[in-house]
This record gives structure tokens, C-alpha cells and sequence, in this order.
């Protein structure tokens, strides 16, 4: 990691009521790197990359993106802030009164001004990229099978090279063969666009393969993180007991919401 | 002693229960004046998504139309019927026509036309907007640089505003006609007679203050909806609840405004 990190958050806090969220995350994410953020379900994971994208605004706190403070931003500012992201949805959150081709087009047409035969020709490009041929641009999502979906808004996320690519569970609900490839296609496409990416996962073959680093989050703080091979030697007994999926240990499973 | 800490609980609980209801009500009244006025400054500010707003127009226009000019032709054909009945009884039979015409125009096509149209429009907004926040598809409009209150938001409020006064003025003439035709051929008045005296004491405010009416609740129908979709949670069941109370609120409003409109144009 050398100059200023592309996402850095220090101290951040939300609250929703009286339920404390997120309790101070400290996370730095350095120019091209893979991060993934493991943690139970109701740790924040979620909250976290919502807040970093100003669909949720926090407490208190700091994120920086290229060193610029993105709290507090609004209207045009954030909207040109957001250009720089890509993001996959747990449910790929595919457009359903859109076709396939139009979804992965949506942000060159509708962000990007492109004419709307240049960015059928990018969408159908992309969806190559993922391994779905020219036919299935014309599918509506509802007619996908859930990995298809995935491999959609996986498509939908990158067309528009973003520099910062979020992946929200990527591979929960699906096979492990199809979760495997969706891993895979995440590396690929990473590589070739050179982009930062952030991903939140309990899925920890997951983690391992897309990871540059895995930090871990519990009770709305980073507890632990570095590289995949030092978490097999960590001897922390919230990530081993998280890695091996142990319901004795220190993680008490929340039987309640938070 | 004792007693009395139980008596001021048992008063406190129910007490306790309305002041919490009050304030939910401020809270979403609060949520509500703020969405309107956030929705309407993005109206005016590019970029507009033409494509949306045409298919919105058409949406609320168009597909409206059968069921609009439905309840209009029947309730034009059942007062012509039910002021006849009345009138005959003072020999004011040739007052039916201008009855007929300035019920309708000024009061029940505008307010019956909001209704049906917060029953089909208002709930299909709600449920479309609240299953694409459950589904995070507005989320997802936002990371890609779309403001949802541009794309969604503001083409379903244009169309409803200009559309409504539209459809309004058509239900107009397809419930005088629903009139003329009892009067015509049922209650045997002549023809000609008829449609003179339609037009006798018709003026253009009666048409005009129901045409404004008629934009107001096209307003309110498509505010509605939208407001209770963007903020609808949890699933099938938030949509579900959501669909309920836009079609609900918008009725309500859609009365109470109709008073407040009747009002200031009598004044």
C-alpha cells in the first residue's frame, strides 16, 4: 500500500435508535486492492458499505475516497462521487420492468449520456464477459436463474469501468459450482480493470479466493485483518472460530436482532 | 398509596398511547412535507428522463380512460334518472339537464375519476416503487448515478398532475352524455331541447374548477403512491401495507381537498 489509501474510513458510527451498528470501523483499502470483510449476519457489513456509498449517512466518522471526506456529500457532488462505483447486489437488484441487455447498459445510458446503440454494443460485450451470450440480452431478469442474475448484475456493475467495485455477498444462494464461478469471473474482471474492490461475505472459501487481504468485522468494528495465509496461522479466537464455523467460542450468535 | 400508583398507571397507559400516536402522526407528516418538496425541486431541475415521463403519460392516461369514462357514463345516466325523480315532484323536470351537467363537472367527475384512479394508479406505484426498494433496485438506481427521485419519482407526479385534468374533461362529456341519453330516450325530453338547456347556464368556471380539482388529485394520487412505495420495508408485507395506504391516504386526501377547492372557488 503506498500514498493515500482509495478508501479509508476512520471512526465510523451509526446508530439506528438506540441500536448501535457501527462502533468506530477503521479501514484503510490501498489503490487496486481486494479487501473482503468477513463477519457474521447483523455485524454491520452491510450498514458499512451503505454508508460508504451515502445510501446511509453516518453518525460520526470520516470516509475518504482518493483522500477527499465523502460525508456530508449531496445532490451533484455525490452523484459524481458514485460514477467511480460499481457495486454487485446480494439479489442483484436487476431493473425487472428493464431487458437483460438494458440493465447492464443503465449506467452508460442513463449516467454516461452514450447513444443507446454504442452501449448495447458495450452491454453485449460485457455480458460476454461473463460468460452470457448475445441471447440473453434480450431475457427479461425474471426469466434468469439466480447465478444468471449474479452474472448480470456482475456485468451491470462493471460496464461502466468503475474504479471501485463493491461485491454485497456474491456468492450467498448459490451452488458452490456457480458460487465458484462467480468467484472466478470477479478475479477476472478485477484484474482487467485494475479496479479496487470491496467485498462483504460470510462466505469464507469465498474470501479466500478473491481476497488480498480479509478483515473481519464483529459487534460494528474491525477486530482483525490481514492476508489469507495469516489467517490460518491467526490463533484470534473470534476469526478461527468464525473460519471454521464453530457455534462455541467467544461469537455468541445474536438469537435476537440486534 | 399503593392504589393510587396503580389508578395514575392505569390512566397513564392509555394516555401514554395517544401522545405516542400523535407523535407518530408529526413524524410522518413531517416525512411527507419534506419528500413533496424535495420531488417537486428535482421537477424542475434537469436532467428529465423523457422516456419515463411519456411512459408514465400514457400509463395513467390512456389505460385509465376505459374505467374513467365508465363511471362517468353511469353516474351521468343514474343522476339524470335520480334528479328527474326528485324535480318531478315540484314540476322542475326542465331543470335536469343543468343539473346533470354541473354535478359533473364541477364535482363528481373529477372526484369519483380520483378515486378510480388512486385505486388503479396509486396502488400499482406503490407496489412497483416499494417492491424495487425491498428488492434494493433503488439502491441500485443510486450507485448508478440515477437519482431515483428523477427517474421514478418525478415522471409518475408530471404525469398524474396533467393527466388527470384530462381525463377529466373526457369523463365530462361522457357523463353529460350518459345524461342526454336517459333524458333523450328514456324520460322523453326532446333532443335538441335538452342540449340547449345543457348549455345555458353552464359556465367556464364550473369546467375549470373541475379541471383544477382534477390536477390536484392526480397530484396527490401519484404523491401518494410514490411517498408510500419509496419509504415502503420489509418484504411482501411492506409492500403490501404500503399499496394500502397510498390507495387509503390518497382517498382521504383527495376528499378533504375536494372541500378545500369547492371552498375557495365559492368564496
Amino acid at each position: 500500500m503506498s500514498g493515500t489509501p482509495k478508501i479509508a474510513l476512520s471512526g465510523v458510527h451509526k446508530n439506528f435508535g438506540s441500536k448501535q451498528v457501527l462502533r468506530g470501523i477503521d479501514l484503510a483499502i490501498g489503490r487496486g486492492e481486494s479487501v473482503v470483510v468477513i463477519g457474521g449476519s447483523g455485524t454491520g457489513k452491510s450498514v458499512m458499505l451503505k454508508c460508504i456509498l451515502g445510501l446511509l449517512s453516518p453518525d460520526s466518522g470520516s470516509i475518504r475516497i482518493d483522500g477527499e471526506e465523502s460525508v456530508g456529500l449531496i445532490g451533484q457532488d455525490r452523484e459524481q462521487l458514485l460514477r467511480k462505483f460499481g457495486m454487485l447486489f446480494q439479489g442483484a437488484a436487476l431493473f425487472d420492468s428493464l431487458p437483460v441487455w438494458q440493465n447492464v447498459a443503465f449506467g452508460l445510458i442513463q449516467g454516461r449520456r452514450m447513444a443507446p446503440e454504442a452501449a448495447k454494443e458495450h452491454a453485449l460485450d460485457k455480458l460476454a464477459s461473463v460468460g452470457l451470450g448475445p441471447e440473453v440480452g434480450d431475457l427479461w431478469p425474471a426469466e434468469l436463474s439466480g447465478g444468471m442474475q449474479k452474472r448480470v448484475g456482475l456485468a451491470r456493475a462493471i460496464a461502466t469501468e468503475p474504479e471501485i467495485i463493491f461485491f454485497d455477498e456474491p456468492t450467498t444462494g448459490l451452488d458452490p459450482i456457480m458460487g465458484d464461478v462467480i468467484n472466478d469471473l470477479i478475479v477476472d474482471s478485477v484484474r482487467e480493470l485494475g479496479a479496487t474492490t470491496l467485498s462483504i461475505t460470510h462466505d469464507i472459501a469465498s474470501a479466500r479466493k478473491i481476497a488480498d487481504r480479509i478483515a473481519m468485522i464483529y459487534e460494528g468494528r474491525i477486530i482483525w485483518q490481514g492476508t489469507v495465509e495469516e489467517i490460518d496461522r491467526t490463533d484470534d479466537p473470534y476469526v478461527t472460530q468464525f473460519i471454521n464455523g464453530r457455534a462455541e467460542g467467544p461469537i455468541k450468535m445474536q438469537l435476537r436482532a440486534l | 398509596m399503593n392504589l393510587l400508583a396503580e389508578f395514575g398507571r392505569a390512566l397513564g397507559e392509555p394516555l401514554a398511547g395517544i401522545g405516542r400516536t400523535f407523535l407518530h402522526f408529526l413524524t410522518a407528516i413531517g416525512r411527507l412535507v419534506i419528500f413533496t418538496v424535495v420531488a417537486v425541486s428535482h421537477c424542475a431541475r434537469p436532467p428529465f428522463y423523457y422516456r419515463m415521463i411519456i411512459r408514465q403519460l400514457i400509463d395513467i392516461g390512456y389505460y385509465s380512460l376505459p374505467v374513467v369514462g365508465l363511471t362517468t357514463l353511469f353516474t351521468g345516466m343514474v343522476l339524470a334518472l335520480q334528479s328527474y325523480t326528485g324535480f318531478a315532484r315540484f314540476n322542475a323536470e326542465s331543470a335536469v339537464s343543468t343539473v346533470v351537467v354541473l354535478s359533473i363537472t364541477r364535482e363528481l367527475a373529477p372526484v369519483l375519476a380520483g378515486l378510480m384512479v388512486a385505486g388503479r394508479i396509486g396502488a400499482s406505484m406503490a407496489a412497483e416503487i416499494g417492491t424495487m426498494r425491498v428488492t434494493e433496485q433503488i439502491d441500485a438506481l443510486t450507485t448508478l448515478s440515477t437519482s431515483p427521485m428523477k427517474y421514478l419519482v418525478v415522471p409518475r407526479l408530471l404525469a398524474g398532475l396533467t393527466m388527470l385534468p384530462v381525463l377529466v374533461l373526457i369523463g365530462d362529456l361522457i357523463g353529460v352524455f350518459g345524461g342526454f341519453l336517459i333524458g333523450a330516450y328514456k324520460l322523453g325530453f326532446n333532443p335538441s331541447t335538452y342540449i340547449a338547456s345543457t348549455w345555458e347556464f353552464l359556465e367556464p368556471i364550473d369546467v375549470i374548477s373541475g379541471l383544477v380539482k382534477a390536477a390536484v388529485f392526480g397530484f396527490l394520487v401519484a404523491l401518494m403512491g410514490c411517498y408510500h412505495g419509496y419509504h415502503s420495508r420489509g418484504g411482501a408485507q411492506g409492500v403490501g401495507t404500503a399499496t394500502t395506504n397510498a390507495v387509503v391516504s390518497a382517498s382521504i386526501m383527495i376528499l378533504v381537498f375536494n372541500y378545500v377547492i369547492t371552498e375557495m372557488f365559492a368564496g
